[in-house]
């Protein structure tokens, strides 16, 4: 019984992080109907930086957090007006191919300029451990941290989302892109701010996972950013609920995977949810018409 | 029948001047490699195209059916009885068409992008489950396999794979699968049975990739699950998309051109990397058809021309 609540709250951890990364595709897709690949390597991006901020400019975890969060922004910004912008409408092949492109590109230069090799991240906070039940589970405060970091930037999108006019004028356009054009709503404008939420988001969970697992390295991204991609599909993808859903059901899952079977099969079994949800519900469980994202 | 006589000397005359290279030293035991390289990745690289560019079926998984192949022939010509190399070779590619069938009657229901992530995911699978086999070696792989392949069946098969694949794509099976690949449900409506293509252009694909993947093995005497991943299945495609989806003889001439690139930025391998993805995405944005489109450059238009100018 332990052991299950222990691997639950571990579960729980690694979800928040996928949940996190899921929303930048999820929203992305939502709105542009494409794969944003590269969306893994912001969050390895988001992780230097933090780390970089950490290091030189000795911030604190909430700083680290918002440098990495503002500098992801940028850079979503930035990989949306020269890689995607001029391909909208091109074929969606040209488009997942220039994803991929800029994927590995991120990845490379990365490697370019940090090094391949994994660097320690600085220990932002101090750790503690709580015991429960007679010591049989354990939480760190890391986690705690984690949980409810993931818990406000969430509370902070719905927010957005919902209450304020980009967030209106995201829905619009997700919903339909020209009438919401006809109606007055600048796309280029809409887009960028997508792009920059969502890799806003993605950068804080590098931060996180940095935090947490303590190493960082220029391809951590690739397969969190599949996994948190599986999870956005998962919950049906341009769902948001659907993102947060399916973030935590996979990370829940897999740590259930690794705990109770072999930790080898976790990336498996992840694919293998991936190609049943496709197969059988390719709206993901909270997907119900195409009409409604976002 | 002159143009093929002339092709088949062209094809012969290449291959006396390599082997007399050889022969005499004027190409060495590196340039060999790199060679027996160009004509692996052309064998990759073409087999990519009938299920991407012919077929317009988007797969990032060609290095899992490679694992297969490679795999396989390992296996078989290390037993106690061990098969005749050719024969492992031919099982190989067999095993990995199955493979290929399996995945692809269920995968090809999906499009685009998810296509593309659930081909992903079942290379990802293959190479997780073979790194999990104690069998075959786990995550070290298996190294002292016999070599059974040289220059000449490295030769022999990729113009063979040539041959075939533009023999298919010439046939009214091709035109089907490019009917496919233009507009799906305008092809179904004229009678063109798209999922059989499309299975049909993934098994073969799937075919030449287990071949391709079992030429490694007989060569190089050593594989591992990780030799395999994503990252092989990218450099393909990276192949496929510059020469030009839709072109056999784009992806000939990039698979040449991009593997001496590689090779010569081999002590670089980060800056080869980035080299990479630049050029990936200024094709995709300045020329997203590839250097030759869907064009064709032809043994035979080459000859006749000359011919011509003479």
């Amino acid at each position: 019984m332990s052991t299950f609540v222990q691997q639950l709250i571990n579960g729980i951890t690694l979800g928040s992080v996928y949940a996190l990364i899921a929303l930048g595709y999820t929203m992305v897709y939502g709105i542009l109907k494409f794969i944003n690949f590269a969306h893994g390597d912001v969050f390895m991006l988001g992780a230097y930086i933090g780390f970089l901020a950490a290091v030189y400019l000795k911030l604190n975890l909430v700083g680290c957090l918002i440098a990495a969060m503002v500098f992801c922004a940028l850079c979503g910004i930035i990989v949306e007006k020269i890689a995607y912008k001029p391909l909208r409408n091109s074929p969606k092949i040209s488009i997942l191919i220039t994803a991929i492109g800029v994927s590995l590109f991120l990845e490379n230069f990365m490697q370019l300029i940090m090094g391949a090799d994994s660097r320690v991240f600085p220990r932002l906070i101090e750790e503690k451990n709580y015991h429960f039940l007679h010591g049989n589970i354990v939480v760190n405060n890391k986690q705690v941290y984690l949980l409810i970091i993931t818990i406000i930037l969430m509370i902070v999108l719905n927010y957005i989302v919902k209450n304020t006019k980009i967030g209106k004028a995201m829905r619009a356009v997700s919903q339909d892109m020209d009438a919401a054009k006809l109606m007055g709503i600048d796309i280029d404008k809409t887009i960028s701010y997508t792009f920059a939420i969502g890799s806003s988001l993605a950068g804080a969970a590098g931060v996180l996972v940095g935090l947490y697992y303590n190493t960082i390295n220029p391809l951590m991204g690739v397969l969190p950013g599949i996994k948190a991609f599986i999870a956005a599909v998962f919950g049906g993808i341009g769902v948001i609920p659907g993102a947060l859903l399916g973030g935590f059901s996979l990370g829940i899952i897999e740590t259930f995977v690794s705990g109770y079977g072999s930790s080898m099969y976790k990336d498996a079994v992840a694919f293998a949810i991936l190609v049943l949800i496709l197969l059988f519900k390719p709206a993901g469980l909270l997907g119900k018409s195409l009409k409604e994202k976002v | 029948m002159r143009k093929r006589i002339l092709i088949l000397a062209v094809i012969l005359i290449i291959y006396a001047i390599f082997t007399l290279g050889m022969k005499v030293g004027i190409i060495d035991d590196y340039i060999k490699l790199n060679i027996l390289l160009i004509l692996l990745n052309i064998i990759l690289a073409t087999s990519l195209n009938l299920i991407s560019g012919i077929t317009g079926q988007f797969s990032l998984g060609h290095a899992g059916f490679m694992a297969i192949g490679a795999y396989t022939v390992a296996v078989l010509i290390t037993l106690p009885k061990p098969l005749p190399f050719y024969l492992s070779l031919l099982i190989g590619g067999v095993f990995a068409a199955f493979a290929g069938l399996i995945i692809g009657l269920p995968v090809l229901r999906l499009r685009g992008d998810y296509l593309a992530i659930a081909t992903l995911g079942f290379a990802e699978i293959i190479r997780v489950v073979i790194q999990n086999i104690d069998y075959l070696g786990g995550a070290s792989g298996i190294s002292d396999i016999p070599q059974g392949i040289d220059w000449t069946g490295y030769y022999v098969i990729a113009i063979l794979t040539i041959i075939i694949l533009s023999n298919i794509i010439n046939s009214s099976y091709g035109r089907a699968m490019v009917a496919v690949r233009e507009d799906e449900i305008a092809a179904e409506t004229i009678g063109i049975n798209t999922t059989l293509f499309k299975v049909l252009a993934f098994v073969i694909g799937a075919f030449f990739a287990g071949i391709g993947g079992g030429m490694y093995a007989g060569y190089f005497g050593f594989i591992q699950p990780d030799i395999f991943n994503f990252f092989k299945s990218i450099d393909i495609l990276v192949m496929v998309v510059l020469g030009g989806l839709g072109s056999l003889s784009g992806s000939i001439i990039a698979a040449i051109v991009l593997t001496i690139v590689s090779t010569l930025l081999q002590n670089v391998p980060a800056v080869r990397m980035v080299l990479y993805s630049i050029i990936l995405i200024i094709i995709m944005l300045f020329r997203p058809q590839g250097l030759l489109g869907k064009r064709e450059i032809r043994l035979s238009d080459i000859l006749s021309f000359q011919r011509r100018g003479v």
